[in-house]
Parts: C-alpha cells; sequence; structure tokens
C-alpha cells in the first residue's frame, strides 16, 4: 500500500491540573451548535470531565471513535490511592453507557477537533481551558493509506442501524423520501 | 424562543404531591432578571406580612440566576429564597458549584416548593421526568454523604445534588443547605427545608441553554477573559490592601497562608476582642504544612476560572470541599491556633450541615455562657447518649462536644442549634450580653473596632442580606496613605460608576491623631459614604440576580464584572434590550421591591443597626444623619421606606399602594415640582 503523508492532531490532557471548572464543556457544546454558539448543552460535549470530586478525580476525557459492540471490561484500576472504573480512561463511544451520545437522538458525537470554517487556530476546549491541562498539538506523519474514515452521517447512520436495525432504517429512509 | 432562561419554573406541592412545569411571563426577566429579582416579585405575591416562615404558605424557591447555564464566568450560585425563620425577613443565602447550570439543563429556572410533606423526600429532577421519593432512609446522613448516596441510588453519577444535614432536618437556624462545592448558609433557610420535610433535591438536565446573540457573547466573555488572564499574572500591588484582596475570585484563603490581617483583624472568643499580635513566622511556617498538606486541590466551581475552593483530604476526616474564610472561623471561635484543628471541625461542620459564620460564634457563646454560670455543669453531663463534655481547658474538644449536640440534636445542642440571639433568649438571658454580634438577628462578620466608619455604620446597619461580605468589596477598606499611590490606584480604575469616585478616592486620608476633614468619622462625608455604599450594593444585586459569584464582581477591588459590562452579558444571552443604564434601572427595582418587602412584614428604621459594640467609639448623631442621608440618597423617607415617586418610576405602583394601606407608608400630595426634583436627582446621581 502506498505512503502517504497525515496530518495527526492530538490534545494533550494534563488532568492534574484540571479543577473541574467545565468550562471546556460548555464551549464545545457552544461551539458545535448551531447557530455556532447559539446553544450551551454541556451534555452535547465532546469532551467530558469525568468526576468524582470527594475521591479527586476530575479527568478530561473526549469522545473517540463509535464502537458498537458493547465492552465486556468493567475493571477498575488503582492509581495513586484513587480508584477508576476503566470507563473513565475510554474515549470510545460505545452503548454500554450514555457518554458521547446527543441527548435527543442517542446519535454518537465524536471529536473533530473543531474543523470549522473558517479554521480555529485551536479546539475551543482547548482555547478555553486557563489551567492548561488541555494543549494541541499537529504532527506530521507517514502513514499507510487506508480507507477514509467514514463521515459523521455514516457513523450516525450506523449507530442507527445497531440500534433499530437496518430495515427500519431502510423503511424510514423510504417513508421520507415520499413524503419530500 | 426564550434565551438565557428557560422560561418554565417547577411548581411542587408537597402536601398534594402535585407537580407542574408552568411557563413564566417572559417580561418578568425584562423587569426583574432572574434570581434574586424575580424571586423578590413571587415572595410578594404570595406571602402576607403575617406569613411565618414555618407556615405551609411560605414558599421555599430553589433559582438559578439569569446568566446560569451561559458561559458567563462563574455563573453558578444557586439560590435559596424563602422567609426566614431567623429574622422574620427574606432569607435568600446562594451556594456555588454545580447545581444551578444542571437546572437550566434540564430545562427550569426555579423550582417552588409550597405546603409541607408528611414525610421525608427528595426530590428527583431529570429533565421531563420529576418525581418525589422517599427518603426516610436518608434521615439522619449527612449533608455530604448523603449527595452521593442519592447519586448511586439514582445510578446517576452526573446529577448534582443540593441536600440538608441532620442540622437542617432538626430546623437548625444555623443549618445549610449543601451543594457539592458550595453552601447555601443564612438565616435559616435551610431549617425551612427541614419543616418541608425535604431532604435534597437531585437535578440532571441534558436540555440547551439558548443564547440570543452568541458570537457577541463570545466577544463580551473574550475581553472578560483577557482582563482576568491578565490579573491573575499581576495582581494588584499588596502596598496598601491585603494580599488575599489582590486577585479576582472569593478572596484566595485556600492559596494564601499569611493570615496576619485575618487573625489580628477578626475577633475571637465570643467575638469580643481582637489578637493583635497572634501571627508570627513560627506559625506562618507550621500552617504552611497544614494547609498545603491538607488541600489535595485546588477547584473551581462550574465556569469559573479562578479556584478559590479547595478539596480537603485531612489525616482521618472524611472528605470534604472547603471554601474561603471558613478555615478559620472556628479558630477564632475556640481561641485555638493549631490549624489541624479548622480542617478537622470543619468535615465534622459540612456534614452536620451548618454556618461556619454563625456556627463557630454559637459555640463560643455556649463556652462563655459554661463559664459564667449561666449554662449549669449539668447541661455538659453525661447521659445514656453521649459522654460529659471535657472540661474548658480542652477548648478543641470542648468545641467538637457542643457542635456534636447541635448536630445530633441532644441536649443543650436543641437550644443553641437556633442560633445565638434566639438560644440566648430561651436560655433566659438578656440576649445582648451574650447574643451581642448581631444585626437584625444575625450573627456578622466577627470584627470589634475603634472609630465608626461612615461606609462600614451604613452597610452594617442596613444591608439587605444581613451579612456586611456580602455588601462590601468594590471600594477599599482603608484609605491608602502616600497621595500617590492613589493617583495609581485610580488610574485604571474602570470599574467605578462615576469620575467623582475619583475624587472620593484622592481626598481619602487614613486615621491620624491630629485627625482632619478627609478622615474618618468625617469622611466620607453623608453624601459619599452613601454614594459609595449604594453602588456596593448595586454591584451584589447584579450578582444575586444573574447568580454570578461576588468574587468576580461584588465582593473584590475591580472586579472582572462591573457597572459598565454586565448588561453586555445579559443583552447578548437573554436578548433583554438594555444598556447599562437600562440595567441599572433593572437592579433598582429589584432593590426597592427588596426594601418594601421587608417593611411590609415589619422592619423599621430601628432595626437598621449595626452591633452595638461594634466600634468603641460612636457618634450618635453622626449615625443618625447618615441613615438619614442614605435612605433620602435611594428615595426613601426618613422612615427608610422607598416614597410613591421613586416606586411609581421603578413601575412598583402596586407596591406603594399596598404599603399605604398597612399605614407602612404616609399618604403624601406628590407634586410634579416634587416628582421633577426627584428626577433630576435620579439622573445626577445614577445617570439614567
Ligand atoms: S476547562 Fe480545563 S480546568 Fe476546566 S474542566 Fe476543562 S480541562 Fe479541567
Amino acid at each position: 500500500m502506498a505512503k502517504i503523508k497525515k496530518t495527526i492532531r492530538r490534545i494533550n490532557i494534563k488532568a492534574d491540573l484540571c479543577n473541574g471548572c467545565r468550562l471546556c464543556e460548555i464551549m464545545c457544546s457552544a461551539a458545535h451548535s448551531t447557530p455556532k454558539y447559539g446553544t450551551i448543552n454541556p451534555a452535547r460535549a465532546r469532551i467530558q470531565i469525568i468526576r468524582d470530586p470527594l475521591k479527586d478525580i476530575w479527568l478530561p476525557v473526549f469522545a473517540g471513535e463509535y464502537t458498537p459492540a458493547e465492552c465486556s471490561g468493567r475493571l477498575n484500576y488503582e492509581i495513586d490511592n484513587k480508584s477508576y472504573g476503566e470507563c473513565a480512561f475510554c474515549r470510545a463511544v460505545c452503548p454500554s453507557r450514555g457518554r458521547f451520545v446527543e441527548p435527543d437522538s442517542g446519535l454518537p458525537l465524536g471529536c473533530d477537533m473543531c474543523q470549522s470554517d473558517p479554521e480555529l487556530e485551536t479546539p475551543a476546549c482547548v482555547e478555553w481551558c486557563m489551567r492548561d491541562v488541555l494543549t494541541y498539538e499537529e504532527r506530521e506523519v507517514e502513514v499507510e493509506e487506508e480507507d477514509l474514515k467514514l463521515d459523521e452521517m455514516k457513523i450516525g447512520l450506523e449507530a442507527l442501524a445497531n440500534r433499530y436495525g437496518m430495515d427500519e432504517i431502510k423503511d424510514a429512509v423510504a417513508r421520507m423520501s415520499q413524503k419530500a | 424562543m426564550r434565551y438565557a432562561e428557560t422560561g418554565y419554573n417547577l411548581e411542587v406541592d408537597l402536601a398534594t404531591g402535585n407537580i407542574e412545569r408552568v411557563q413564566t411571563d417572559p417580561k418578568l426577566a425584562e423587569t426583574l432578571l432572574g434570581g434574586l429579582g424575580t424571586c423578590l416579585k413571587i415572595m410578594w405575591d404570595r406571602t402576607t406580612p403575617d406569613t411565618h416562615a414555618f407556615d405551609p404558605e411560605n414558599p421555599l424557591i430553589i433559582s438559578s440566576g439569569l446568566m446560569a447555564g451561559t458561559p458567563a464566568f462563574s455563573s453558578n450560585r444557586t439560590l435559596i429564597c424563602t422567609l426566614s425563620p431567623k429574622t422574620n425577613l427574606l432569607a435568600y443565602p446562594m451556594g456555588g458549584g454545580f447545581f444551578a447550570p444542571e437546572l437550566k439543563y434540564a430545562g427550569y429556572d426555579k423550582i417552588i416548593f409550597t405546603n409541607k410533606s408528611p414525610k421525608w423526600v427528595y426530590l428527583w429532577v431529570h429533565n421531563d421526568k420529576v418525581e418525589i421519593r422517599d427518603a426516610e432512609h436518608l434521615l439522619g446522613t449527612g449533608a455530604i454523604e448523603v449527595q452521593d448516596l442519592i447519586r448511586e441510588e439514582l445510578n446517576e453519577p452526573n446529577a448534582q445534588v443540593a441536600a440538608i444535614g441532620t442540622a437542617g432536618e432538626l430546623k437548625s437556624y444555623i443549618a445549610t443547605v449543601e451543594m457539592g462545592r458550595g453552601s447555601a448558609s443564612r438565616m435559616g433557610a435551610a431549617s425551612v427545608w427541614g419543616d418541608k420535610k425535604i431532604k435534597a433535591v437531585a437535578v440532571r438536565g441534558t436540555k440547551d441553554v439558548n443564547l440570543a446573540d452568541g458570537p457577541a457573547f463570545l466577544e463580551a466573555l473574550k475581553d472578560m477573559r483577557a482582563f482576568v488572564d491578565e490579573r491573575n499574572h499581576n495582581r494588584l500591588s499588596s502596598k496598601n490592601i491585603m494580599d488575599i484582596h489582590t486577585g479576582v475570585g472569593s478572596p484566595q484563603a485556600m492559596e494564601i497562608v499569611d493570615e496576619s490581617w485575618h487573625t489580628g483583624g477578626f475577633s475571637w472568643g465570643n467575638a469580643r476582642y481582637r489578637k493583635k499580635d497572634f501571627w508570627n513566622d513560627e506559625l506562618e511556617e507550621a500552617w504552611t504544612k497544614i494547609q498545603y498538606g491538607a488541600i489535595q486541590r485546588f477547584i473551581s466551581c462550574y465556569a469559573c476560572p479562578q479556584q478559590c475552593g479547595a478539596l480537603i483530604w485531612h489525616e482521618e476526616d472524611p472528605p470534604y470541599m472547603a471554601k474561603c474564610y471558613s478555615k478559620l472561623s472556628y479558630l477564632f471561635g475556640s481561641e485555638t491556633e493549631d490549624q489541624n484543628f479548622s480542617w478537622k471541625i470543619l468535615s465534622k461542620s459540612f456534614r452536620y450541615g451548618v454556618d461556619s459564620f454563625s456556627t463557630p460564634q454559637v459555640l463560643a457563646m455556649a463556652v462563655e455562657m459554661r463559664r459564667d454560670g449561666v449554662l449549669k455543669e449539668e447541661d455538659f453531663a453525661a447521659t445514656d447518649e453521649y459522654p460529659a463534655c471535657p472540661p474548658p481547658e480542652e477548648k478543641q474538644e470542648v468545641f467538637l462536644w457542643i457542635l456534636d449536640r447541635i448536630g445530633k440534636g441532644q441536649g443543650i445542642g436543641k437550644i443553641l442549634a437556633l442560633g445565638t440571639k434566639a438560644a440566648a433568649e430561651k436560655i433566659g438571658v438578656n440576649p445582648e450580653h451574650y447574643a451581642h454580634n448581631i444585626t437584625k438577628g444575625e450573627e456578622q462578620m466577627n470584627v470589634k473596632l475603634g472609630m465608626l466608619d461612615p461606609m462600614y455604620f451604613l452597610m452594617f446597619a442596613t444591608n439587605e442580606k444581613q451579612s456586611v461580605p456580602q455588601i462590601e468589596g468594590n471600594w477599599t477598606q482603608d484609605a491608602f496613605r502616600d497621595p500617590k499611590d492613589r493617583e495609581e490606584f485610580v488610574k485604571d480604575w474602570i470599574h467605578l460608576p462615576h469620575e467623582r469616585f475619583i475624587k472620593y478616592f484622592l481626598d481619602w486620608e487614613p486615621k491620624s491623631r491630629e485627625g482632619g476633614p478627609f478622615m474618618n468619622p468625617e469622611y466620607p462625608t453623608p453624601e459619599i459614604a452613601s454614594d459609595i455604599v449604594d453602588w456596593m450594593e448595586e454591584i451584589h444585586n447584579y450578582d444575586d440576580s444573574l447568580g454570578i459569584c461576588c468574587g468576580m464582581g461584588g465582593f473584590c477591588l475591580k472586579p472582572a464584572y462591573h457597572v459598565h459590562n454586565y448588561y453586555k452579558f445579559v443583552s447578548t444571552a437573554a436578548g433583554i434590550d438594555v444598556d447599562q443604564y437600562g440595567l441599572r434601572k433593572i437592579i433598582h427595582r429589584s432593590r426597592n421591591l427588596h426594601r418594601a418587602f421587608q417593611m411590609r412584614r415589619g422592619m423599621t428604621r430601628a432595626d437598621d443597626a449595626p452591633p452595638a459594640d461594634h466600634w468603641r467609639h460612636r457618634f450618635p448623631e453622626l449615625e443618625e444623619k447618615l441613615l438619614t442621608t442614605y435612605y433620602n440618597f435611594k428615595g426613601w423617607n426618613d422612615d427608610g421606606v422607598p416614597t410613591r415617586i421613586r416606586l411609581e418610576e421603578l413601575d412598583l405602583g402596586y407596591v406603594a399602594d399596598e404599603l399605604e394601606d398597612l399605614g407602612i407608608l404616609k399618604k403624601v400630595e406628590t407634586t410634579d415640582e416634587d416628582k421633577e426634583t426627584w428626577e433630576s436627582r435620579r439622573k445626577e446621581q445614577w445617570g439614567y
């Protein structure tokens, strides 16, 4: 397979510095709303703070890939005398938990690094975190050519199909196109 | 579409279990904003002068402010508004944290409880699903632990919970409502939770809060961010002001260890005397270790760029989140110097759910009464339920013992739980002797000073919150000695409402033996003192209606929010078409409604008084002049009642009617000339 150049975008997290203000969630939801900055709803944010304040757990996590499969994990980790459920570290959007799904439709939400037109210098969460917890990094790397990732619509469709079955979706599309 | 507010309140009738989602009139936000402003209107409409705090008709309102749920920095206050059993006036303590925004995301601006529940319950609000749930099994649980118990029970780790501890269950007047990172803790509001048998309210919301003009809002927020960033990196000079006041945010008492100012300036024991030379290098070294040893992490409230709170993991004590001044209040009260004791007793007191402002004063009063023989040794003896109180010299252990009695509602604790005034009355001693640090029945900041200060006189005597730190903040506590420092300070004082304030500040001189016209108590003059105090109060009122932490507005020198920018957030978020003067008029409407509400409940000029021994040197004539000048400045008559002219111009004619009917406001003929005179004064004073 041919090698191609690809820009890797990353958000690095220093969870020890997080003070749990949730500005990142707020600004993420604002940046992704339509119209832009028109609505605020942390439940729609693609970054969420896993919190258990008295145990000193404030862990920013980004929504990653959608995985239709249920997780068979459920382990707990002890780190520095704090215990974390493994979900705390997992970025996957999955049917096992309500995190990173649109509250109304149940469709998965994925972090897109705030790709927008005009382009933002950094994702909104990084821009608004005032504690240097989040830093943005861009790197050029050479990778094997691979299938283009499914875009958001396809991810959404896949999730719907998993939820309601392919036939339901087909019927719904057929009904909608008749109405249109 | 409604902007900033959701446009719905939840009405919960605890007697019938009926729950309704009620749409509110958009005009209310335009006329009174939200938070305190709209709560006042509900309280005015639904109570009479005779309604008592523990009557079923007394509404208990849990309210967000207008800005909660928007990205406006520090817009996270949850306000508990109800009648106070302690003062018989309006109570509206606020707490920070995460509750109010979550309520907005669930689709509600306020929850209004009426009547009483026959059994203990908690309310679970999950978007459109709202249920009253049984809480009998949660009785006796602490205000902190119950929050996690409820989250577990609901299987909702992201639910925000506001709860009372055992003190609230027992209807203690010094009880608090604890909500994660914050406490709403003044004037006995939590006892109304106990009276209505509400153990907690849990809320989880996943709905949108809309902004009228998001991009413009963001621009205003960017300016604010630049300001906060700049200040965080360049604090104000500490040459003339205390370290804790050099930043933005609530006084950074968690971060800063040097407590020479607090420990020397505040009164110890039963708020009796100051220990001016308490602080020394040795203590600083010891406290640094203890403080930073106990702080696991600095934390912030929702949407706040500052971190005024801390997660405390201290020795074997159960963890909790602490905020500013409570770090010291129990030390002052118990007259001890080991900071370990502070962290220990706070862990207990937050669990019982008692106010760290009033409670130390109550405990210290009990110690004093024991010493004087007013409380007998049998009050401190062992029973089947608890051991005997340690001897007086074991000060910390005595404090912990009395706190346990209050928190558990045992023995003498049942009486002390009523706060200093009601407890002293019940014990049958002259309350003025033992409960000497109160205004209108509420414990005040325990400071005892030398010479009366005109501004502080007005704040103590008249302030609506009945707690001075909730009013002061934007003006420096003292004059600067060096005129050059004054010149420097006013250079970037963009927060001042009018340039005349610059002159006030430049003229103001610190006290000296020689005395002079620009020093206490002659200066600020009654007119100038009224102008400054009125402005500071106004700032706090914006915060309380918008639900913004006063650490970013009212209670902060050169703060992030000020008269020249609040309106930008209000207009772009809520779509209310106002400039700074329009917003000022709304706030004045709210403040006059507030004053009228208190007067309707029987408050009079005689109640506008600071604690009797707050200053050693008093000036009765000057004090009378200060009060009258201040009242008239605000458009009130000499009795402190808003005049008809003032009320009518604020669209509060109905308030004037009622005050006249009740005989509180004398009917006087108002001529056009009177109106014109007042209008031109109003324009000069406030610019609208
Ligand atoms: S904005 Fe930064 S400090 Fe605040 S919650 Fe997010 S990661 Fe933590």
